[in-house]
């Protein structure tokens, strides 16, 4: 039975936190862990979700819940689900870090995990830069994007670097399970990280979750955002399964890319150039799919 | 079940943990004071769709008696649920 928000379980375990008002990472988190339930065990590296979930003593994580070093997720997983196991415990391993704890920092120790097949979950909020250190870039902010070491200027117009491609990265190792979501569609990214744990080895899940702060959005526009880049085709709703590429959601037709972009303060200084070269890394990007993918 | 606001905040020294270990869900300090507009449910436009819920970054929407109840003490007047409700039951109201 799929997750719905009429069935999905009542208990909170992410309450009380401090992050920013309409944080989409806190959104994805808290929900995650919903599907996931008491017994999950929860490794958070430096980053925003541990930096607002853990001032001792306000400790809002109602599961186990733990600060690994910025580099460490997946290895701290692999070390928890291994002392787990051994003990006969009943649990799901589940690790929630940042876009530049995933794709920068912490590739090497989740590559690592992918490679010896451990069975955990990788969750990667992605709000597009390193958020809790004041916006700097990561390989995960898009062109264009201004951070504060990816300045707009007379020079340079914000980032000048495409997104690295996670879960491409993740699906080349051969690994059982990686999917796409958004906060924007909460019940597609709930039922990925459900199928997900029903799954053995080493899962990768992907979720855009947009930062108010950082993004330069109203907020209580997180959610119309995070819709808002799959519906212009920004970001596509996919899973790679038993060694197959998929696509979950497929837009009929894009909204704009331009207003998707022009209401976020972080791409305001765009020229119409700019948002073309968006648009034709979009349209190239979706022509793959539609031919490689089912 | 969820973390809960506990009676006690100050630690005396020997109280703090020597270990990296403490209870999980421990609250001590309440969010309201972020808040500049509170969500006000209309319960007569209100559907039961449980959107709001489901998408609270904080966890504070909660169904119960076939009512949808906001814990003010942990909400921190995003708006997100005002956009959200598509029955337009919920209306954001200036704190003063
Ligand atoms: C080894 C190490 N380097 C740098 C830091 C400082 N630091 C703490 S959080 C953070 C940013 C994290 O960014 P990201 O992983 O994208 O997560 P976000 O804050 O956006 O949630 C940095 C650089 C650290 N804690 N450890
Ligand atoms: S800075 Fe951004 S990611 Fe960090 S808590 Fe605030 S809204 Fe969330
Ligand atoms: S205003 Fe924000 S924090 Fe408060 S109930 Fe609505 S969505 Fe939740």
């Amino acid at each position: 039975m799929s997750v719905t928000a009429k069935n999905l379980s009542r208990e909170e375990f992410f309450y009380g936190h401090k992050a920013c008002p309409g944080c989409g990472g806190s959104l994805a988190v808290r929900n995650a862990l919903k599907v996931l339930g008491k017994n999950a065990v929860a490794v958070l590296p430096a980053g925003c979700m541990s930096a607002v979930g853990f001032n001792f003593p306000q400790l809002c994580f109602g599961n186990n819940a733990i600060i690994s070093t910025f580099a460490g997720t997946a290895s701290m997983l692999t070390g928890i689900e291994a002392a787990l196991r051994i003990r006969g415990c009943d649990f799901t391993a589940v690790g929630f870090a940042g876009d530049g704890g995933t794709a920068d920092i912490g590739i090497q120790a989740l590559s690592g995990a992918i490679d010896r097949g451990d069975n955990i979950i990788y969750i990667c909020y992605d709000n597009e830069a390193y958020m809790n250190t004041g916006i700097q870039k990561s390989g995960l902010t898009p062109f264009g994007a201004k951070t504060t070491t990816t300045p707009a200027g007379e020079n340079i117009r914000g980032n000048i670097r495409p997104k690295k491609n996670m879960f491409e990265i993740a699906a080349a190792h051969g690994i059982p399970y990686a999917a796409t979501a958004t906060v924007g569609y909460m019940t597609d990214f709930l039922n990925k990280v459900e199928k997900a744990s029903r799954i053995k080895g080493t899962k990768y899940i992907h979720v855009i979750a947009p930062c108010p702060s950082g993004w330069g959005i109203p907020e209580s526009d997180t959610v119309e955002v995070a819709r808002e880049i799959v519906d212009c085709g920004l970001w596509y709703l996919a899973e790679f399964y038993e060694g197959e590429f998929k696509v979950t959601h497929t837009p009929k037709e894009f909204t704009s890319v331009e207003n998707y972009l022009k209401k976020q303060g972080r791409f305001k200084h765009l020229t119409a150039e700019d948002i073309k070269i968006i648009e034709s890394s979009r349209d190239k990007k979706w022509e793959k799919i539609r031919k490689e993918w089912v | 079940m969820k973390p809960y606001l506990r009676e006690k905040s100050a630690f005396s020294f020997e109280e703090i943990p020597e270990k990296t270990c403490f209870e999980a869900g421990y609250l001590v300090t309440k969010n309201s004071g972020w808040r500049r507009a509170r969500p006000v449910i209309d319960k007569d436009k209100c559907v039961m769709c449980l959107q709001c819920y489901l998408y609270c970054p904080d966890g504070v929407i909660s169904e119960s008696d076939n009512n949808i109840c906001i814990d003010y003490d942990f909400c921190k007047g995003c708006g997100i649920c005002g956009k959200i409700c598509k029955a337009g039951a919920i209306k954001m109201e200036a704190e003063v």
